[in-house]
């Protein structure tokens, strides 16, 4: 599902495996209990999460097979990310998605919800595929959209074309920081960007806060939940 | 003063006649009539492109009929009178189930800007033709939803005050470049259009369902269509 290492500073999270690495319940419970497990970390304010995956796929979205079968996990899947995002947003430390394949829809948003966007330049697209699939994108996905991409002509092609980013386009748009050669030298790149945040030796507290109070728009439309409020709350700031 | 063409999968919502095709009641409820037409014939495939005759896509409301009043409070109210009706011909654009393109043959002025801008994709020409708001230059106030507009479709704090507080007139390359339009690359009225259909082509080719297209964008654009009033629709099933 995922795994969590450490290396020095970095925490490295991986969404592992061959699959497309569908959001479903137990890969978004998976997640966030590394994320927890991050927190709970004593060092974990002098610190900076990388999180990539294995194989074509960053994640390719909500699993919507599943879904279909069993509808009431819509809202499930949907509270859960909205929960996991509250949680990155929050996070005391920088955060780095090494995209190192396709990332759709809701995979697209995981990969936004990070500070620093790296991505392969040889292959694979971040792809807001819903127009194509015939559903509407939830209004907290169009927030981060709005946050993340600043042209309206970008957001327009990201949502309503459903264009097929690649990190040359990813770059122009502003949604790509840094693109590489490869899945390997992508994530290099983060370990070494990674490496340079930890050495500014920024407070991860105060960072946190700092990325809350520029997210607080999102924040707000993610939030329109009562059991992600309270989770926001439980993590908020130390004053 | 406006006509409704149907060609294949495109509707051509054309501004007739060589004038300034001004905006007064009578051409908003046109407008708006042919668009609730094209909305009802709407299909998967379906494409909107907006264009105009002669040397103006429009040059805004119609101010002398506001004049015609015959006094300051006459002139007041039915310029009050055009701004509250014009919102439901933006909002019906924002809400068409359909990807819309504006192909500008000519000068786009305030009111002509909006409707222009109410569009997914803009296209003008790149030797003739400006943009203009020219508010600031008549002493008129701008409606909220003019600003929202501006707000929500160009993205640079330099563009929108070049748009809303310089009365500048904005000729092509300096539109694209500022953002406000797709392209300026036609030297012709002819030119601009062809280019439109060749978009519209490719956009037609997707055979996206017009109802989920219709409520992502209107997703885009959550403060313009809070002040139009507009809600976006919820759910869709997805085509696994």
């Amino acid at each position: 599902m995922c795994t969590l290492e450490k290396r020095g500073q970095l925490f490295l999270l991986k969404l592992t495996g061959d699959g497309e690495h569908r959001l479903n319940p137990t890969l978004l419970d998976s997640i966030t209990s590394a994320i927890t497990q991050i927190r709970s970390d004593p060092s974990s304010s002098q610190s900076v999460l990388i999180t990539t995956s294995d194989g074509k796929f960053f994640s390719n979205g909500y699993d919507l097979a599943l879904a279909e079968s069993n509808p009431s996990l819509r809202p499930v899947m949907d509270s859960k990310l909205r929960s996991l995002v509250a949680d990155l947003i929050s996070l005391p430390m920088p955060t780095i998605a090494a995209v190192t394949g396709h990332a759709s829809a809701a995979g697209f948003v995981l990969a936004m919800s990070h500070d620093y966007v790296l991505m392969r330049g040889d292959r694979g697209f971040l792809y807001m595929s819903e127009l194509d699939i015939e559903l509407v994108i939830p209004p907290w996905f169009a927030a981060m959209i709005r946050m993340k991409i600043g042209s309206p002509a970008a957001r327009r092609d990201v949502m309503l074309t459903a264009e097929k980013v690649t990190a040359e386009r990813g770059l122009e748009m502003g949604i790509v920081d840094s693109s590489y050669g490869s899945a390997a030298e992508t994530v290099e790149g983060a370990v070494k960007l990674g490496e340079e945040l930890v050495r500014r030796g920024v407070d991860g507290h105060v960072y946190g806060g700092m990325r809350e109070a520029l997210l607080k728009q999102v924040l707000h439309t993610i939030g329109s939940n009562e059991s992600v409020s309270n989770r926001m709350r439980n993590s908020g700031s130390k004053l | 003063m406006c006509t409704l063409e149907k060609r294949g999968n495109l509707f051509l919502l054309t501004l007739t006649g060589d004038n300034e095709h001004r905006f007064n009641p009578d051409a908003i409820a046109t407008i708006l009539s042919l668009l609730a037409q094209a909305k009802s014939q709407a299909k998967r495939g379906s494409v909107l492109i907006t264009t105009g005759h002669g040397k103006f896509f429009s040059n805004g409301f119609d101010l002398a009929w506001a004049q015609a009043s015959g006094s300051l409070t006459g002139a007041a109210e039915r310029l009050h009178q055009m701004v509250e009706s014009f919102k439901p011909v933006v909002a019906a654009l924002l809400d068409l189930p359909m990807p819309t393109i504006a192909a500008l043959n000519g000068h786009a002025a305030a009111a002509g800007l909006m409707l222009a801008l109410s569009h997914d994709y803009v296209f003008m020409r790149k030797d003739r033709g400006v943009l203009y708001m020219s508010e600031v230059d008549i002493g008129l106030s701008m409606p909220d939803y003019f600003a929202a507009m501006v707000r929500s479709k160009i993205g640079t704090s330099a563009a929108r005050r070049e748009v809303l507080l310089s009365g500048k007139k904005i000729r092509g390359e300096e539109a694209v470049a500022l953002g406000i339009v797709d392209s300026a690359a036609h030297d012709s009225a002819e030119g601009v259009v062809e280019a439109t259909v060749g978009l519209a082509e490719k956009l037609a080719a997707k055979k996206w369902n017009g109802d989920v297209y219709a409520s992502i964008r209107k997703s885009l654009y959550p403060e313009l269509c809070e002040i139009l009033g507009l809600k976006a629709t919820i759910f869709a099933t997805p085509k696994l």
